[in-house]
């Protein structure tokens, strides 16, 4: 397939401010896609110095009318604007889509311009995938222009999250989003990714079904800022909450909120609302904010560096990987050692 | 990295019967494809929105309730007024011959009636994408 | 046993053989222990729910019909009635269908198309004008807002002077098929399974000749489920809405006669014969060993049946009417009560008169010329028929075993599992097709060029306009305070637990439209939103 022809980063970027989606959209597929202006505009974008602050569509909640789209603006922003990202994960079923569709709902009601990371698994087979999250997001009637939701795939990458998401997470903290919901896969183990990327991490379960021991032995537990039962009507709810909140105990830190909610009817958010705005409030008056960004950013570029180095190793000189594994095999060598030569050959930068 | 091809896969207006778009979104998947199933009732305005903000190079559409003539074109007016006329739009469903042409000057790359293999629908795909 | 074909001569056309759904087929049958198969008119029913069948009364002959306005679609249904047809069967159009009226915005390009927009009691009025509510028996296909549309019939008779209890029918009224195969759903699970309780209790006090429900396996097949499968999910939410009506504090004997059962006549004659067998017979066990019925009319399952649109090409049209002669054969074998026979334009548009009256002589060949329906249940102790029955009938239990062990049709539908085992199945279908595995004549093989079919039905585009400017008409004419009180009377109900048929009586008689009526339940009750279910 050949390569989308790429538009000039700064036309995209003052597009994005003036509210286009189509801009946004474009800029996180080049994203996915690996497009190499996609950095460009992304920095653009952020490096915004005030020109015409408060006149920005984006920043009143709306995007552009004609009068604007006919006018070529001048690259602007507000002072820079951080936006709370907050990741959502949970095993599949517990209701994460129907949650945020109510949290959207309710950021909403209070002026909030939200954007939505809906990602799912691709097929480990042929590489497509179907997303369905959007599906459960549309609220009760047409979204607003307040509302931008994107759907995406893991596309191969281990770890629940996909490769863009993180740039993503960025363009729309940059697009004036002030709210940024991940929502993952939802499958034990790999959620732990969703630190690195989230400012607060509410993890989804629900009663009966087992998933208290589950998250516990995945180390999940550790992740989560924030507990969610959902599906709440349910038997089982309140020796679910009482089971996490053990759980959380024999951990060494402050206890995060568990919650209660029955996303179907809406009941519950409130609170989950006002626990993720009372942490929202601590996170910057702390310095914590800061803290935590740092660390995820570290991770996320370690993580990078780790895909980096298997590209690397797979296009290394044909037959070093396999003739170690034999003498490994017949015991001449030991797998430490093996590293070292491969990370040797990495280094000098013997492909095939 | 890869390219993938971004499919929306929309039902709009009250037509329930949904077997056939979900046929045709697993046939895309596993030929490679990443396919946004938009569901049921979904207005003009909902499609529109959802294909720009998944910035998506296909729309696919099932209509068997024979409302198309209505709904089709406000969908391709939308598109246009949101500068999105390089997404490719092809339709299925229950939608007379006769009208195939009328959907076309509107803009509708191909019609595909009851009984098209999902192969073809995905050979014409790969063979008409504007971008 | 039953390998002969691999020692014979001749070898075999085929690797393997199948039933339309995918079982496997031997080459040959033996006899088999037939001890415990009954009479019919005898539990468990497996024969038939009759002693006598159709030698005492050949099935109804039931066309589908709606399209448009009312006015047109009295037309048909008097043309119908002349032709000999022995009952009435509405489609409505899909705002009907979802309780919108003509004008709501989602309603814009839909009105009148797959069926007739009704939007008040005067549309009602017009619908059955000149047919005597006291002769015809009426099958109305509604789900979501049945209990709006039973009410307006109920108030076209009483202006014909007729009591409730004096009118025979059936409302479709089955919301769970609806959030697994049709789509025409409002409100979510809980509340409609309320207002369905609440159309059992009207109809058991009131409407004893009336089927309160059909439970559905027609557009589960549709959507692309097994034969077995046909029957596991139909089954499961019949037991879903039994216990909902146990639960309401309604008595299984006084209602359980009145539910009834909604097939598909698809095109493996001797798996869809032995389907509605086995149906039956399942069907009959669980009424009797686990709800603990005792009246025996509880225990016998009556259907109607449709023959499978989509297994209809659009090419080479003609060839439908074959199909829908095999299909209407195996409803016939296979003992329902009523019939709809397709005709050979479905997958293009909706029947023109020619096209219906076909259909309409097939089902009455298949009754006077075949000879078919001249003794009752003629497949019975076929080695074939009888072991698809029993098969089909472990394959059903083990479905609705799993099925229980989620807690329910509701569960199951929640948890998604119901709508991807029919996906499968669906996908798997496709497949097949496409590999040229599964035959299509005229599709994938003896494929012809042709010309276009001539003079195909066309909706009237014009319908929609008529409706929105009788809507303003109706606005102007009514009593406006009435229908305000009414439907006050309406969200009182529904908050609480009395029944919402009386309110929903009143509000009907005072010309409320459908939209106002299911928009005071929709504030109460909120909207369905599914899942994607992939």
């Amino acid at each position: 397939m050949q390569e989308r022809k790429a538009p000039l980063p700064d036309d995209i970027a003052r597009r994005v401010l003036l509210g286009e989606e189509r801009a946004l959209a474009r800029l996180i597929s080049a994203m996915e896609d690996g497009e190499s202006w996609a950095g460009t505009a992304l920095r653009l974008l952020r490096k915004e110095v005030v020109k015409r602050n408060s006149d920005l569509p984006a920043a009143q909640g709306r995007s552009l009318n004609s009068a604007e789209r006919g006018s070529a603006g001048e690259l602007g922003s507000p002072a820079p604007r951080v936006a709370h990202v907050i990741g959502i994960t949970g095993p599949p079923g517990s209701g994460k889509s129907t949650l945020i569709d109510k949290l959207i709902g309710s950021y909403r009601e209070r002026g909030e311009r939200v954007g939505v990371l809906a990602i799912d698994p691709s097929s480990p087979f042929t590489g497509g995938a179907i997303l369905g999250d959007r599906i459960r997001m549309q609220g009760s009637a047409l979204r607003d222009e307040g509302v931008f939701i994107r759907s995406l795939a893991t596309r191969g990458r281990l770890g629940g999250l996909s490769r863009a998401s993180a740039l993503a997470v960025r363009a729309l903290e940059a697009a004036l989003y002030g709210i940024v919901i991940v929502e993952t896969v939802g499958i034990g183990q790999s959620e732990v990714d969703i630190i690195r990327l989230a400012d607060s991490v509410v993890l989804v379960s629900m009663p009966g079904s087992g998933d208290e021991i589950q998250t516990i032995k995945a180390g999940v537990m550790e992740i989560g800022d924030l507990f969610v039962v959902n599906k709440a009507d349910r038997p089982g709810a309140e020796k679910a909450v009482r089971e996490i909140r053990s759980m959380l105990e024999m951990g060494d830190r402050d206890m995060p909120s568990v919650l209660m909610t029955v996303a179907e009817t809406g009941e519950g958010v409130g609170e989950l609302v006002a626990a993720l705005d009372s942490r929202w409030a601590k996170l910057k008056a702390s310095g914590e904010l800061e803290a935590r960004r740092r660390r995820g950013a570290i991770a996320e570029a370690r993580a990078l560096l780790s895909e980096r180095v298997r590209c690397e190793l797979e296009a290394l000189e044909g037959g070093l990987e396999d003739s170690l594994a034999d003498e490994i095999v017949r015991g001449e060598r030991e797998a430490t050692e093996a590293a070292e030569i491969l990370f040797e050959s990495i280094r000098k930068g013997d492909r095939k | 990295m890869e390219r993938r091809i971004r499919v929306l896969v929309a039902k709009p207006g009250l037509d329930g019967h949904d077997r056939g778009a979900k046929v045709v979104a697993r046939a895309l998947r596993d030929d490679g494809m990443e396919v946004i199933y938009t569901g049921l009732r979904q207005t003009p305005e909902q499609i529109v929105q959802a294909a720009i903000q998944e910035d998506v190079d296909v729309l696919a559409m099932s209509i068997l309730s024979g409302a198309h003539r209505h709904l089709f074109p406000r969908i391709m007016e939308l598109l246009a007024e949101k500068g999105a006329d390089d997404i490719l739009v092809v339709v299925g469903g229950v939608i007379p011959e006769e009208d195939i042409p009328f959907l076309k000057q509107r803009g509708i790359a191909a019609v595909f009636g009851p009984g098209t293999p999902t192969r073809v629908t995905i050979d014409f795909i790969r063979a008409n994408l504007k971008r | 046993m039953g390998d002969t074909g691999k020692r014979a001569k001749r070898p075999e056309r085929k690797a393997s053989f199948e039933t339309g759904s995918g079982s496997p087929v031997r080459c040959l049958y033996m006899p088999l222990d037939l001890e415990g198969l009954g009479l019919p008119g005898e539990y468990p029913y497996t024969r038939g729910v009759q002693e006598t069948m159709y030698r005492g009364r050949l099935w109804t002959m039931r066309q589908y019909a709606g399209f448009g306005s009312a006015e047109e679609s009295n037309e048909r249904y008097k043309y119908l009635l002349a032709q000999g047809q022995t009952g009435l069967s509405i489609a409505f159009d899909l705002p009907t269908q979802i309780g919108y009226d003509s004008d709501h915005p989602l309603s814009a390009g839909e009105v009148g198309k797959v069926g007739v927009a009704v939007d008040s009691l005067a549309d009602m009025e017009v619908l059955f004008a000149g047919i005597l509510l006291d002769k015809v028996s009426t099958s109305m296909t509604i789900n979501a807002p049945a209990a709006v549309l039973l009410a307006m019939y109920v108030a076209v008779a009483e202006k014909q002077g007729l009591q409730p209890k004096a009118l025979e029918g059936t409302v479709q009224n089955d919301i769970l098929k609806e959030y697994v195969a049709r789509g025409t759903y409002i409100f979510p699970p809980a509340a409609s399974m309320r207002l369905i309780t609440d159309v059992f209790a009207y109809c058991a006090r009131s409407m004893p000749r009336w089927n309160m429900i059909s439970i559905s396996g027609y557009h589960i097949r549709e959507a692309g489920s097994t034969a077995s499968q046909e029957v596991a999910f139909t089954l499961a939410d019949g037991i879903a809405y039994v216990q909902a009506a146990i639960e309401a504090g309604l008595d299984i004997d006084e209602f359980g006669p009145k539910l009834s059962f909604f097939f598909n006549a698809h095109n493996d004659l001797f798996e869809e014969a032995a389907k509605f067998r086995a149906a039956r017979r399942l069907w009959a066990k669980i009424m009797r060993e686990r709800f603990g019925a005792k009246n025996p009319k509880s225990w016998m399952m009556r259907f109607h049946a449709q023959t499978a649109g989509s297994t209809l090409t659009a090419q080479q049209s003609d060839n439908n009417v074959v199909r829908v002669t095999l299909q209407a054969l195996a409803a016939v074998l296979g003992g329902t009560q009523s019939l709809h026979t397709n005709s050979r334009d479905e997958a293009l548009a909706l029947p023109t008169e020619r096209s219906v009256r076909i259909a309409l002589r097939t089902q009455q060949i298949v009754a006077y010329e075949s000879g078919v329906a001249e003794t009752v249940d003629p497949l019975a102790g076929s080695y074939y028929v009888e072991s698809l029955t029993n098969r089909i009938e472990e394959e059903a239990m083990a479905y609705i075993k799993r099925i229980d062990e989620m807690g329910g049709a509701v569960c199951a539908i929640e948890e998604g599992f119901v709508q991807r085992e029919i996906q499968d199945a669906a996908y798997s279908y496709q497949r097949q097709i496409e590999s040229g595995e599964r035959v299509v004549v005229g599709l994938n093989k003896f494929q012809s060029e042709e010309s276009r079919p001539e003079g195909l039905l066309k909706p009237d585009p014009s319908v929609g306009e008529r409706q929105c400017a009788a809507l303003r008409e109706l606005r102007r004419r009514r009593n406006g305070e009435r229908v305000a009180a009414a439907l006050r009377g309406i969200d009182a109900a529904a908050r609480g637990s009395a029944n919402l048929m009386p309110p929903i009586l009143e509000a009907v008689r005072a010309y409320a439209t459908l939209g106002e009526v299911c928009d005071a339940m929709r504030a109460v009750f909120g909207e369905y939103r599914p899942n994607a279910c992939f």
